[in-house]
């Protein structure tokens, strides 16, 4: 079985330094009840840090679908496109 | 001063790029706004484009587009974790001018389709987000894009941002916002494999394609399909399923399509390729009950920002090239009268209306939530066909008849006669 961190490696990116994804208010996440960020990316973008008590977000790693956006109940995610050019480059598609 | 177009197009995919096409040939002077570093960069789907649409915007553009491979087969399978039933229509009349449908890989396709725009006299921008519309009380203006001097002045806007429509949402034209249960989550692998390893296991002639589409345990039994298509040297492999139900059971969409590729039905037409590209996409599933208002002052929407996909047919680059058409002839017969408000531009509800693009979505309007409420579809059904049909083709000296009982029994066991006759019935309200 292949790694997604392997297959993320496959992807070609133009990894902007400004993150595109943005946690509105840390303190939602620390009440959110399942967490459907962790699970619902395709990337596995957002990763729960338990010692922290914060998301971690990976927003290298996004392929640009908005999956979390609508998938996130208290809709704490400020998504935007990365700026043009940047982002996920798809050789493929 | 803030440059000026007649047409702004926001995003260069298929719906986008129908529209600009047959704007720039009318003389209309158009402007493409495409965030990626060319067109089709940012782009997904399973990969089926259908000839007649395509034909109606490029006439002859598989004599010269970058294809994959006429599609001669579809198959359809439903799965359980260890068996699978199966139905198909393979004709070589699909493999002949003018062909019904192709696979094709949009990175290269939508490249391909943008240079016409551009050949036709369209203006393309790459690498640039739209980032907001520009208002005058309640019409729409122009666009600001993410760049210096964004500002760009139009008579109408076209959204053909894709799913994940952000400036459709913004301008209020989805006012309620998308829910969990109108989008589907899809997670595609391109997997390489030799030409001829292609040909032999999927039994495709030289050049020929074919399409499968999984059901049942190849989503766990969420609400989606799962797929494989067959590209001139490798594989599109991928998954979509409801983003409600994947939140309900808690699974990640990778570790769903790891699941399908290890399948015992599944795993040797995969074996020794390799996977050159991971892609994640959004997939409006919301159908009829889920568009969008369709236009404004100043604006029209198309594709899949629109909401237009049928998934039950898995059709979505036609509906989406067809609204971009009918967006268009609605420009040019406002041009005529040069008023652009919403009255003038009603017109494009109404041909897609008389067109199959909203007469397939009405008819299949109740299929969204229907599945949504009726689970067992995908996760009862498959079981008990595929145990039905194991029991029946199992030989082992008990009379047919006796056999037929023992389906009966075990179908009944499960799900009552009412019940029976209550899903035969509904299927047949929402499919026929």
């Amino acid at each position: 079985m292949m790694r997604l961190e392997d297959k993320l490696f496959l992807n070609r990116y133009q990894t902007d330094k400004h993150p595109h994804l943005r946690i509105k208010d840390r303190e939602v996440c620390r009440h959110c009840d399942g967490r459907p960020c962790t699970f619902i990316c395709p990337a596995r973008v957002y990763v729960w840090n338990e010692g922290e008590k914060r998301i971690e977000t990976a927003y290298e790693g996004c392929v640009e679908c908005g999956t979390c956006r609508y998938g996130c109940a208290h809709d704490n995610i400020d998504w935007r496109y990365p700026r043009g050019g940047f982002g996920i480059l798809y050789k493929y598609g | 001063m803030a440059l000026r177009f007649e047409v702004v197009v926001v995003g260069a995919g298929p719906a986008g790029l129908a529209a600009a096409i047959t704007l720039a040939r009318a003389g209309v002077e158009v402007i493409i706004f495409e965030r990626g570093e060319h067109p089709g960069s940012k782009n997904v789907m399973g990969g089926v484009l259908y000839r007649h649409p395509t034909e109606t915007i490029v006439p002859g553009f598989y004599r010269e587009a970058p294809l994959e491979r006429p599609v001669v087969e579809q198959r359809l399978w439903l799965l359980t974790d260890e068996a699978a039933l199966t139905l198909g229509y393979k004709s070589m009349a699909f493999a002949v001018e003018p062909y019904n449908a192709f696979t094709v890989l949009r990175a290269r396709f939508d490249r391909w389709l943008a240079e016409q725009a551009v050949a036709a006299g369209a203006l393309l921008i790459n690498e640039t987000v739209v980032e907001d519309l520009l208002w005058e009380k309640d019409r729409v203006v122009g666009v600001r894009a993410g760049r210096a001097e964004g500002d760009v002045r139009a008579e109408v806007v076209i959204l053909a941002e894709g799913a994940n429509s952000l400036l459709t949402q913004k301008a209020g034209l989805k006012k309620d916002g998308i829910n969990t249960n109108q989008l589907a989550v899809a997670v595609k692998e391109i997997i390489a494999l030799p030409r001829e390893k292609i040909e032999d296991r999927f039994n495709l002639e030289e050049g020929q394609g074919c399409t499968i589409e999984l059901l049942g345990e190849a989503t766990k039994g969420m609400m989606g399909t799962a797929f494989i298509y067959t590209n001139k040297d490798s594989l599109s492999v991928g998954v979509g399923v409801l983003l409600s139900s994947l939140i309900r059971r808690r699974l990640n969409p990778n570790d769903l399509l790891e699941h399908l590729k290890s399948h015992p039905m599944v795993r040797r037409l995969l074996a020794g390729g390799e996977s050159k590209e991971y892609q994640g996409h959004l997939i409006p599933e919301g159908g009829y009950r889920a568009i969008p208002k369709l236009y404004g002052n100043g604006v029209l929407v198309a594709g899949d920002a629109a909401m237009l996909v049928n998934g039950i047919h898995r059709e979505g680059s036609n509906l989406a090239m067809t609204s971009g058409l009918l967006a268009a002839k609605t420009i040019l017969a406002a041009r005529e009268k040069g008023d652009y408000s919403a009255a003038n531009l009603a017109p494009y509800r109404e041909m897609l209306a008389e067109s199959f693009v909203l007469q397939d979505l009405q008819k299949y309007q109740r299929a969204p939530f229907f599945f949504d409420q009726n689970p067992h579809f995908f996760t009862l059904y498959p079981q008990l066909l595929s145990r039905a049909a194991r029991e029946f083709l199992t030989v082992d000296n008990v009379p047919k008849g006796e056999k037929q009982k023992r389906i009966w029994r075990e179908i009944t066991a499960q799900r009552s006669r009412i019940q029976l006759a209550g899903d035969l019935y509904h299927l047949w309200r929402v499919m026929g």
